[in-house]
């Protein structure tokens, strides 16, 4: 099969280029992780991340054929030759396929990704309905592998200001949850020209999720209790 | 060389590291956490099923049961003091977490979601329990997000993407911090430390067919050889029934606690001949073995019939879309079924070590010493999969894991904070504390006509052929031979890419000398070991042998050896459970 591969090391080379790669490979079955990783058994200079290979750890986003995907869940024998590959659009490059991914993981910690409640703790759990539970599916599953930020053009042009669709999902996923009691606190952390209000509707970020997440509909629910209090 | 110093210090960034910083980091100590992927790419992130606990939300329960159902699945050789320790504290482990906001599944009346898992009984031994509770069946993923939210938010310092390289230690045996890599930058960094706590998981990508992350390399372990301390019982290696057949993706036990069950190519439930009273709920090592006799003996499925089926369609579309979403999505990905129409092809994998760095319930490394068995390493703890406790003895139970990491953190991180009252200045380091590990990244600097990529994988082979489900010892000698044969290439291996920049290469060549020891500790202790008990099968020693092998193995690197110390039988305030006969 034939690859095209976004190559850099700042060691050697004056910029980045793409590499001409033909791999000996029967795609049947396969994911493009197994592919890259054939390739980098033959030339171990090619660097990337990978973990859990099955789309759960987020590790191995990269772009592919222009949309970003993770590559271990990513079927090869869909994607059409010359498979170009290249790192996450819309953060710094440290090396191939390896984006410096800091700009993403600031904005996720500046929506205070973790759950408030000052209630003097039960001694067993706090009662939740599965009712109150159904409104997390679709935002706590998140993996941080920065598929849909990096594919946000509002984030491309604003990555100090605009908190991305991962962050406001995960923002969402507090606010939406029956348990947390800061969501006046989160909302204030969020009405701001740029921060949540760059998002455009555009939703590159749900066709990017490689978890089938949809962070502009979390978007929109943010905007509309923001509208509401306002009322 | 640039140095850090922290009073307290974390390597791993799994659910066992991030519970033990977290403990730390709401002290006013200062504690790192190392860790050579972002924390939440750990594979914590992958466990599915869930944590136990006898909540007795779904249906009676006592941790009592759970702690009858932990030695047993572990065919006793689990420290029965461990194991009260962790039974006792599972629920409000599990409430803890709660109020940190995992969002666990729930039940109409908004308690915790439980399910039943394998091995679990009410009445010590009586019916099935309801005990597993779980975020639908992406517990870990749930679990680890959690714990690492609350470490920003108590703003535990993380280094990321930097490689432990070895143990730090003082004449009189301190562990005073260790030596680390930055892997964006390749520098070396010296991180001193009052106490060190290993939390580096499993090391299951010894094997061909395994369940485990690619990062799963036994580093900790590795360390913990180099410094001439000893591993505990490393011949016991969990190899889960239900990987993806030829992938090794897991799918969860919940699938079957929610009433999925194996079928031969006859399509008969063949556990009923395995296991008459739990049947597809036996303990791990059970029905992976009776899935490894199914494909022997010509029964499996498939065209070349090396697996067998896991039916769940049965269940209907609405559970498995609440209860099982993240095993659809699998199934439909890598073997391509929708488990809502057709069978999972599955066959065992490769998942879990039951052995590893020997220590007590405080999270305290113990080692053979002047005194005694188990004198406390000063200043080094290990806790979860990297530690042998040990809680779950020769066979771990589903959803014991999860629970082990919590439970243990907390108690290292507790113990830690005493540590450190008690140890108020740091010791010196010794000159040139950092020499073997600069020895190490130096050795790599050199040519050489072996490829790492190409052992590494000849290596997983070898460790599938010779020490899976079945062993027997002229297999496992012919292992160790060919093993010797891959520490002399190793020693003739060389990197084609020696730069410094996020040298991924160099990790790599850096995880397969842990890799090695793991290996050797492994055959070494499993040819040493002539019975069965758990997952540890000998064809040629096919019985439990209580009288001669009721003890743990302690390997060291130095010569080999082998060495034995007691099973604890004795717990904490309860009645010793007696080992009998082990059946399901």
């Amino acid at each position: 099969m034939k690859f095209r591969l976004h190559r850099y090391n700042p060691e050697t080379d004056a910029k980045p280029f793409m590499q001409d790669v033909e791999l000996d490979i029967d795609p049947a079955g396969k994911m493009l992780l197994d592919a890259l990783l054939a390739i980098k058994a033959q030339d171990e200079t090619l660097s990337l991340r990978r973990s859990c290979r099955e789309g759960v750890c987020g590790s191995d986003a990269v772009n592919v054929n222009g949309k970003n995907r993770l590559a271990c869940i990513t079927p090869l024998p869909e994607l059409k030759e010359p498979i170009e590959v290249r790192p996450l659009p819309g953060l710094p490059v440290i090396r191939d396929l390896i984006v410096d991914m800091e700009p993403f993981y600031k904005q996720y910690r500046s929506i205070k990704p973790w759950l408030v409640n000052d209630a003097p703790e039960p001694e067993v759990e706090r009662l939740q309905s599965p009712a109150d539970r159904a409104l997390l599916d679709g935002a706590y599953e998140c993996i941080l592998c920065a598929c849909c930020t990096t594919s946000c053009p509002s984030f491309w042009w604003n990555p100090d200001t605009f908190v991305g669709p991962a962050g406001l999902l995960q923002a969402y996923r507090f606010i939406a949850d029956s348990r947390d009691e800061a969501t006046a606190a989160r909302l204030d952390n969020l009405e701001d020209p740029y921060r949540l209000y760059r998002c455009r509707g555009i939703m590159s970020c749900v066709e990017a999720c490689p978890k089938g997440l949809n962070p502009t509909a979390a978007i929109g629910r943010i905007k509309s209790l923001l509208v509401k209090r306002r009322v | 060389m640039n140095t850090r110093r922290f009073d307290a210090l974390i390597v791993g960034g799994g659910g066992a590291g991030l519970r033990a910083a977290l403990q730390l980091a709401r002290s006013d100590y200062k504690v790192a956490v190392v860790s050579k992927v972002f924390p939440t790419r750990s594979h914590t992130v992958s466990a599915q099923g869930g944590i136990t606990a006898a909540l007795a939300n779904v249906d009676d329960d006592r941790w009592e049961w759970h702690m009858y159902d932990t030695v047993k699945g572990g065919d006793w050789l689990g420290d029965q003091d461990a194991i009260e320790f962790m039974c006792r504290e599972a629920a409000s482990a599990v409430y803890e977490l709660e109020h940190m906001g995992l969002p666990f599944s729930r039940l109409d009346n908004g308690k915790i979601y439980q399910r039943p898992f394998g091995g679990q009984s009410k009445n010590f031994g009586g019916d099935q329990a309801t005990r597993t509770c779980a975020a639908a069946d992406r517990t870990g993923h749930a679990l680890l997000h959690t714990l690492y939210q609350q470490n920003i938010a108590h703003r535990t310092q993380f280094f990321d993407e930097y490689f432990a390289l070895d143990l730090l230690r003082d004449a009189e045996g301190y562990c005073l911090g260790v030596t680390a890599m930055s892997i964006e930058t390749g520098e070396p960094l010296l991180i001193e430390a009052r106490t060190t706590l290993l939390a580096t998981g499993g090391a299951g990508r010894v094997f061909w067919n395994s369940s485990n992350a690619m990062i799963n390399t036994g580093d900790g372990l590795g360390m913990v050889l180099r410094a001439g301390l000893p591993l505990q019982d490393m011949e016991f290696w969990q190899f889960h029934p239900t990987g993806i057949a030829g992938v090794g993706c897991l799918i969860t036990e919940g699938v079957r606690g929610e009433g999925g069950y194996l079928l031969n190519r006859n399509g008969e439930r063949f556990m009923e001949r395995y296991a008459p009273h739990a049947k597809d709920l036996a303990g791990r090592d059970v029905v992976a073995r009776a899935i490894a006799i199914e494909i022997a003996e010509g029964r499996g499925c498939g065209a070349r019939g090396d697996y067998v089926d896991l039916k769940l369609d049965h269940l209907g579309e609405k559970t498995i879309a609440e209860k099982l979403p993240g095993i659809r999505d699998l199934a439909i990905r890598f073997a391509g079924v929708d488990p809502a129409e057709k069978a999972i092809p599955v066959a065992p994998t490769a998942h879990y070590m039951m052995g590893g760095i020997p220590t007590n319930l405080h999270g305290q490394v113990v080692a053979p010493a002047r005194f005694g068995p188990e004198e406390p390493v000063p200043g080094l703890y290990a806790v979860g999969e990297c530690a042998c406790v040990s809680v779950h003895g020769a066979n771990r139970l589903g959803g014991n894991s999860l629970l082990d990491l919590v439970v243990f953190g907390r108690a290292a991180g507790m113990h830690m904070l005493e540590y450190l009252r008690d140890n108020p200045y740091a010791r010196p380091l010794p000159d040139h504390a950092a020499e073997a590990s600069l020895a190490r990244l130096a050795r790599w600097e050199q040519s050489g006509s072996e490829r790492v990529a190409a052992i590494t994988d000849d290596l997983r082979r070898v460790m599938q052929a010779h020490a899976g489900v079945f062993r027997i010892d002229a297999v496992l000698r012919d292992g160790l031979g060919k093993l010797g044969e891959l520490e002399t290439r190793l020693a003739h291996a060389g990197l084609q890419d020696t730069s410094r920049v996020f040298n991924t290469a160099r990790i790599e060549a850096l995880e397969l000398e842990n890799l090695m020891g793991v290996a050797r500790a492994t055959l070494v202790s499993a040819l040493n070991r002539t019975e069965s008990r758990g997952a540890h099968t000998r064809e040629d020693f096919p019985q439990r042998d209580d009288e001669h092998w009721l003890k743990h193995t302690l390997y060291s690197r130095e010569g080999d050896q082998v060495d034995a110390k007691p099973v604890r039988l004795k717990p904490l305030t309860v009645e010793s459970i007696r080992p009998k006969e082990r059946v399901y």
